[in-house]
C-alpha cells in the first residue's frame, strides 16, 4: 500500500508537469508547426483566456463554459490579429516575431492600465482526493485528463477531418495547395485562430490555480518554448514525446529542489538537446524510424 | 544588402592608399557613411557632444550619460542581429550577469587602486564567456532563425527567476547579498586612480566624458571590425549561410564570435548601469527589459551600426519623455512603434532617413 501511494505521488507529479507542458505549448506548437511563426504574444493569449474565464465564472457561468468562452475569445482576437498584422509578414519570420512581441507589450500594458495590476481570481474547484495519507488536488487530475484529450483531439483534427487535410497540404506544399484551389490564406487565418484559441484554453484551464495578473502569460512562456524547441519542426511527431521527457526532468527536479530548479533543468535540457539533436525530437524520430 | 550602392569616389580611393589598413576600414561596404561630408558631420556631432556639459545643467548631463550606458548593448545587438542575422532576445542575460558580477566583485574587494576598473573588465569577460558558452551550444547545434530567439529569451527569463528568489542571508557571495527581487545595491561607482586621490565617477560630468569616450571607442572599433574581413563574412552569413559555407568559412565560429562580442557589449552596458546607479535588480533581465534593446535596434535600423547608435539614443530619449506622462503608456507606445516599424519601415526609421539623405545629396556624405 505504501509503495502504491508513493507510485501514485510520482505519477501525480509527472502527470502534473506533463499536463502543464502539453496544455501550455499546444497553441504555440500549432502556430509554429503550421506557419513557422513563433507567436511571442502566446502568453498574452493565455492571459486573455484566463481573464475572460475568471470574469465569466464570477458572473455564475459554469466553469467549463467559462473556459470555453475564454478560448473562443482568444481565438477570435487571434484571427483578428492575423488579419491585421501577421498576414503581411509570412515571408519574414524574424519580423513576425518582433511584431508579435510588439503586440505582447501592448496587450500586457494595456490590460495593466485598463484593469489594474491584479484581478479577483476564482478558487480551485473540486477539492482534493486522498491517496495513502497524502492529499492531491482533484482539479489537477482533471487537467491531466484534459492534456490527454487535447493531444487526441488535435490528432483527430489534423488527421481525420477535411480541415486537417487542407492544413497539412498547405504546410507541406503551399504552392501546390493553392494551385489545387485551397484558399491558403484562409487556412493560415484559421490555424492562427486555432493556436490562439488553444492558448486561451490553457489560460482558462489554469485560471483557477493562478493569481490573475497582466504578466501571468510569462509564467507559461519558458515551458512552452522549451517544449516546442525540443519537439522540433514537426509538432505532431515531436511535441508529445518532448513534453513527456521534459516532464520527467521537471517533475524530478521540482520534487527535489523546487520550482525554479525544475525550470533551470528544462533550460539545460533544451540547450543540450539542440546540440545533440539539431532538428529536435521529431527529426530524430523520423530519421531512426526510416 | 542595402549598402550595395555605397561606392567610394575616386578621390577617397587615393586617400585610402596612404592610410594604414586598419584606419582605412573606418569606412567600407558594411557601414553607411563615407567621404568628407560624413566625417565632417561626425566631427561636428562629436564637438557638440563634448561641449554639451558646458551648457546643460548637471541633471541633463547625468541623464544623457544614462542614455549612453545603454548604447553598448544596442550596438552589440546590432552586430548579432543586424550583421550576423541571429536575432537574440536575451542580451539582457549578459547585461544582468555582468552587472551582478561587478557588484559582487566591488562589494567584496572595495574600490581602492582602481579595482573598479579591473572589476569592470572581469565582469565584462564573464558576460562574454557566458555568451560564448550559449553561442557554442546554439551555433554548433546549428539552430537558426526563430530558435535562437527562443533559447536566448528562455535563458534571460530563467536567470531573472533565479535572481528573484535569492532573498535571504543564505544567498550571498562573500559579503555581497543578492537580495532577491529587491536587487543588489551599495556597490561603489567606477573610480579612476589619479595622483591626488581617485576620481569618483558618480552620475555627472566626469562620467559623461568617460562614457562619451567609450561610445566613441566602441563605435569606431566596430566600424573597423565590420569593414574588415570578419564583418564581410558575417554579412555573407546573414545573406546566405549555405553560400558562405560553400565558400569555405566555418560559419559556426563566426556566428559564435559575433554572439560573444554582442554578449561582451551587453555586459559592458550592465556594468556601467550598475556602477551608474549603484544598484541592479533581477527585473533588468525580465521580459520587459529584454524587449527594449529589440525596440531600439529595430526602430533605429539594425543593419548599420550608425543607425543603431543614433536610433537607440533617439528611442531612449523619446521613451523617457513619455515616461514623464506615465510609464505605463510609454510601453504601449513602444509596442506600437515596434509594430509600425516592422510593418511600414522594416529597415528601421533612422536607416531609411539616412538613405533618403544620401539620395538627396547625390551619394556623398551620409
Amino acid at each position: 500500500m505504501e509503495l502504491l501511494a508513493a507510485a501514485f505521488a510520482m505519477f501525480y507529479q509527472f502527470g502534473d508537469a506533463f499536463a502543464f507542458l502539453v496544455i501550455a505549448s499546444a497553441g504555440l506548437a500549432v502556430i509554429f508547426g503550421m506557419m513557422r511563426i513563433i507567436n511571442l504574444a502566446h502568453g498574452e493569449f493565455i492571459m486573455c483566456g484566463a481573464y475572460v474565464t475568471a470574469v465569466a465564472a464570477r458572473t455564475g457561468l459554469p466553469l467549463a463554459l467559462a473556459i470555453l468562452l475564454g478560448a473562443i475569445t482568444a481565438g477570435l482576437i487571434g484571427m483578428l490579429i492575423e488579419r491585421l498584422v501577421i498576414r503581411h509578414l509570412y515571408h519574414r519570420p524574424l519580423d513576425s516575431i518582433i511584431a508579435t512581441w510588439g503586440i505582447s507589450l501592448i496587450a500586457t500594458q494595456g490590460v495593466l492600465i485598463v484593469l489594474g495590476s491584479t484581478m479577483a481570481g476564482i478558487g480551485t474547484p473540486l477539492g482534493s482526493v486522498e491517496v495513502g495519507g497524502q492529499t492531491f488536488s482533484a482539479y489537477r487530475l482533471v487537467l491531466m485528463a484534459c492534456a490527454g484529450a487535447l493531444l487526441i483531439g488535435l490528432y483527430l483534427l489534423f488527421y481525420h477531418t477535411r480541415f486537417g487535410v487542407l492544413a497539412r497540404a498547405t504546410i507541406q506544399k503551399p504552392e501546390t495547395a493553392r494551385a489545387l484551389g485551397i484558399d491558403t490564406r484562409r487556412v493560415y487565418g484559421l490555424t492562427f485562430g486555432l493556436g490562439a484559441a488553444l492558448a486561451g484554453l490553457a489560460g482558462g484551464l489554469y485560471a483557477p490555480t493562478m493569481t490573475m495578473v497582466p504578466t501571468m502569460g510569462a509564467t507559461f512562456i519558458v515551458e512552452s518554448f522549451v517544449t516546442v524547441v525540443v519537439g522540433g519542426a514537426d509538432i505532431f511527431v515531436g511535441a508529445a514525446p518532448a513534453a513527456a521527457i521534459l516532464a520527467v526532468i521537471k517533475a524530478t527536479l521540482t520534487a527535489g529542489y523546487g520550482q525554479l530548479f525544475g525550470q533551470i533543468g528544462l533550460l539545460v535540457a533544451v540547450i543540450v538537446v539542440i546540440r545533440l539533436l539539431p532538428g529536435g525530437l521529431s527529426a530524430w524520430i523520423k530519421k531512426t524510424g526510416r | 544588402m542595402q549598402n550595395r550602392d555605397v561606392t567610394l569616389t575616386p578621390g577617397t580611393k587615393v586617400d585610402r592608399k596612404k592610410l594604414p589598413i586598419w584606419l582605412s576600414r573606418l569606412e567600407g561596404p558594411q557601414t553607411v557613411g563615407s567621404g568628407p561630408g560624413f566625417w565632417s558631420l561626425f566631427v561636428v556631432a562629436l564637438i557638440v557632444a563634448a561641449l554639451y556639459p558646458l551648457f546643460a545643467n548637471d541633471y541633463a548631463v547625468g541623464n544623457t550619460a544614462y542614455f549612453m550606458v545603454w548604447t553598448f548593448m544596442a550596438m552589440g545587438l546590432g552586430v548579432v542581429w543586424g550583421y550576423a542575422g541571429a536575432l537574440s532576445f536575451g542580451q539582457t542575460a549578459f547585461f544582468g550577469l555582468s552587472g551582478y558580477a561587478y557588484g559582487v566583485l566591488t562589494i567584496n574587494f572595495g574600490s581602492a587602486y582602481g579595482f573598479t576598473l579591473l572589476s569592470l573588465l572581469l565582469a565584462v569577460a564573464l558576460g562574454a564567456l557566458f555568451a560564448l558558452l550559449i553561442g557554442y551550444f546554439m551555433f554548433f547545434g546549428r539552430i537558426r532563425g526563430v530558435f535562437i530567439g527562443i533559447v536566448t529569451l528562455s535563458v534571460t527569463l530563467v536567470l531573472e527567476a533565479f535572481m528573484a528568489q535569492t532573498a535571504g542571508p543564505q544567498w550571498a557571495i562573500g559579503s555581497a547579498r543578492l537580495n532577491g527581487f529587491n536587487g543588489m545595491s551599495g556597490m561603489p561607482p567606477l573610480t579612476i586612480p589619479w595622483f591626488d586621490g581617485p576620481i569618483l565617477l558618480y552620475a555627472g560630468t566626469s562620467l559623461y566624458y568617460v562614457l562619451l569616450g567609450l561610445v566613441l571607442f566602441c563605435y569606431l572599433g566596430l566600424r573597423m571590425l565590420l569593414n574588415a574581413p570578419f564583418g564581410n563574412v558575417l554579412v555573407a552569413i546573414r545573406e546566405n549561410p549555405e553560400r558562405a559555407e560553400m565558400l569555405g568559412y566555418d560559419i559556426r565560429i563566426y556566428q559564435m564570435l559575433a554572439f560573444t562580442l554582442g554578449g561582451a557589449l551587453a555586459g559592458l552596458s550592465g556594468v556601467l548601469y550598475t556602477a551608474w546607479g549603484q544598484y541592479i535588480t533581477p527585473s533588468s533581465m525580465g521580459l520587459m527589459s529584454a524587449a527594449l534593446p529589440i525596440v531600439w535596434v529595430a526602430v533605429g535600423g539594425r543593419s548599420d551600426i550608425t543607425a543603431t547608435l543614433i536610433g537607440s539614443l533617439l528611442v531612449l530619449a523619446t521613451f523617457q519623455s513619455l515616461t514623464i506622462y506615465g510609464s505605463q503608456y510609454a510601453l504601449v507606445v513602444m509596442g506600437a512603434l515596434l509594430l509600425f516599424t516592422v510593418l511600414v519601415t522594416p529597415n528601421g526609421l533612422v536607416l531609411e532617413a539616412m538613405h533618403a539623405i544620401r539620395r538627396l545629396t547625390g551619394g556623398r556624405g551620409q
